[in-house]
């Protein structure tokens, strides 16, 4: 069943069709890849499900609501996260705090000004709890700015589960770090993932971490998509592989 | 790998941070409350301008410590509270302290709502001018309409009563404002630092340092964003206006001077120089720069250009501020030890 769908999605940055006329759809409790070329329009249509641009037409429909015309706010209660490609993190505040920063936001527990927030013992424990799931329970203490790019990496989607998304976008969680650690780091992403029976889209360039670790594999190319299969589907299409992939065997 | 170097932040530190602070707040809560006794009332009086500045300052600092907002616009709250004050006594005729406090509050809450509104969806240098630009408009009104506001002669203020009239200021003024009002403002000053501290400890006040820290990620957590800008401006806003209502009867007059954008800069100016970054920077500034300013007025009628130098001189030596160098040094000295 379909979680996510967009239908006719279009836009356009003056001439730059960034997305142009996309059906997307992210079903329940898959991991699916986004890949394409720099400028394919990946990042755009995230940004356009995810609340950060308004769509110049076409409709975004979540669970059979229309989100369309949603804040990002009301985006979030509904159910979808995200991470960003250059890690979003607040910097000054340690890694448990920004898990838990991001809890108490969930649970409407910011609006609380006549109480101390160390007191909440719940939201602290989950926060640890999270950053457990993540690997990251020894870093808790320490700033989010001062942890590796790696732990960054993993801390940005651990900050986006925290708000217990069903649908979790992920734009490149490997970019930036070494190859030695793109393994761990997705081995933990996709095993909290499927674990709690969430879906998740990921915007990826790394084809081994693509064929890997997805359910299923979306292409675009030039702000409209390509191609929609199975990894191996995809491995066999023609038009993905001369546009995207590459000869066989160079990944 | 992690750099060992990170130090944790101020948050995360926990309950040994906050037997620290309930200490350091214990004893200057007695040196404080032996001020009176033990030194001239000249200078009681002094340090009571100084913490209510502090008032103020600490409610400058929710906007730029801790939501990241520079307000150059902080003079026009603190002119409606010492206004407030002011037109209640010409037209209602009340002198009790209580009622003052509680028309500044309302009177720079409503003040504060309006403005907040205009300002808070911006940010940077445009929301550092609308704030700057709003308070001239206040500084305007209160010098042209001179038969509301007594333009530049200002309205006087006589002695309140405190505690519903069981203190009264018949006496010498004084020694009134040296013992009974300065106790008066010091408990009035801890009330604001207890709650204050809450405030900035609270999700609250975490939802405003993530603003500050990354805005768009605050968004896509689930903040949103004006609103809690505007409920911090508010509150900053009514911080201010509660010192400006405390302020003028220890003045005495008050007069458009401190609605001009000048002493929104001294504002800035003195929570910039205890360090925005501390909790207890703006205090601490509030209460040196009242007193450097008020000696540099006593030695020299080139106060201005001799302040200036000092502060100048004081910024640039101590970049994080008097309170951010201490702490900078005692980790030194614990480390050494």
């Amino acid at each position: 069943m379909s979680l996510l769908v967009t239908k006719d999605l279009v836009k356009y940055f003056g001439d730059t069709h960034a997305v142009d006329h996309v059906d997307f759809t992210v079903k329940e409790r898959e991991v699916l890849a986004l890949i394409g070329s720099n400028g394919a329009g990946k990042t755009t249509l995230v940004n356009l499900i995810s609340g950060l641009f308004a769509p110049d037409s076409g409709r975004i429909l979540f669970r059979g609501q229309d989100v369309t015309h949603e804040s990002v706010h009301g985006r979030i209660r509904a159910g979808i996260a995200r991470s960003f490609q250059l890690v979003n993190l607040f910097d000054q505040l340690s890694t448990l705090d920004n898990v838990a920063l991001t809890i108490f936001s969930r649970d409407h527990k910011t609006k609380k000004l006549a109480s101390l927030a160390s007191a909440d013992s719940a939201v602290w424990d989950e926060a640890y709890d999270i950053l457990g799931l993540f690997g990251l329970e020894a870093k808790a203490r320490m700033l989010a700015g001062g942890v590796s790019q790696g732990e960054r990496k993993l801390l940005d989607v651990a900050v986006a589960y925290a708000l217990k998304p069903k649908l979790l976008f992920l734009d490149e969680p490997t970019s930036g770090v070494s190859t030695r650690e793109k393994t761990p780091i997705m081995d933990r992403v996709t095993s909290v993932v499927r674990s709690t029976g969430i879906s998740a889209a990921i915007i990826e360039h790394d084809m081994d971490v693509v064929f890997n670790y997805s359910d299923r594999i979306v292409a675009m190319h030039q702000g409209a998509i390509l191609a929609d299969g199975t990894p191996d589907a995809i491995r066999r299409n023609a038009a993905v592989t001369t546009t995207l992939i590459g000869s066989p065997g160079a990944h | 790998m992690s750099t060992p170097a990170v130090t944790e932040s101020a948050i995360a530190r926990g309950s040994g941070s906050r037997r620290h602070v309930l200490r350091g707040a214990v004893a200057a809560a007695g040196l404080l409350a032996v001020v009176p006794w033990v030194v001239p009332p000249y200078t009681a009086i002094l340090l009571t301008y100084g913490l209510i500045m502090a008032i103020g300052a600490l409610g400058f600092n929710l906007l730029l410590g801790y939501t990241g907002l520079l307000s150059f616009g902080h003079s026009a709250y603190f002119g409606v509270g010492a206004y407030v004050v002011a037109l209640m006594v010409k037209y209602v005729r009340v002198g009790s302290m209580e009622l003052f406090l509680l028309g500044a509050i309302i009177g720079s809450a409503i003040v504060t709502a309006v403005f907040g509104w205009v300002c808070v969806r911006y940010t940077r240098i445009f929301f550092s001018i609308l704030t700057l630009a709003l308070s001239q408009v206040l500084w305007s009104l209160a010098f042209k309409f001179f038969w509301v506001t007594g333009g530049t002669d200002g309205l006087r203020v006589p002695t309140p009563s405190l505690l519903g009239g069981l203190v009264t200021g018949k006496g010498d003024k004084t020694d009134f404002m040296s013992h009974a009002y300065y106790y008066y403002v010091l408990v009035i000053f801890f009330a604001c630092v207890v709650l204050m501290w809450v405030i900035v400890n609270s999700p609250f006040g975490k939802a405003l340092q993530a603003i500050r820290d990354n805005e768009t990620r605050a968004e896509f957590v689930g903040v949103q964003i004006w609103r809690y800008r505007f409920v911090a401006f508010l509150v900053s806003g009514v911080f201010t206006g509660l010192a400006g209502a405390l302020w003028v009867p220890l003045n005495g007059l008050t007069t458009p001077d401190i609605i001009h954008w000048s002493f929104s800069g001294e504002i800035v100016f003195m929570t910039v120089l205890g360090g925005f970054r501390s909790f207890a920077g703006p205090i601490i500034g509030a209460v040196v720069f009242n007193y450097l300013k008020t000696y540099a007025v006593g030695y020299t009628v080139y106060w201005q250009l001799l302040l200036g130098v000092v502060l100048v001189v004081l910024v640039l030596s101590l970049p994080t501020g008097i309170v951010g160098t201490a702490e900078r040094l005692a980790a030194r000295w614990r480390r050494e030890s």
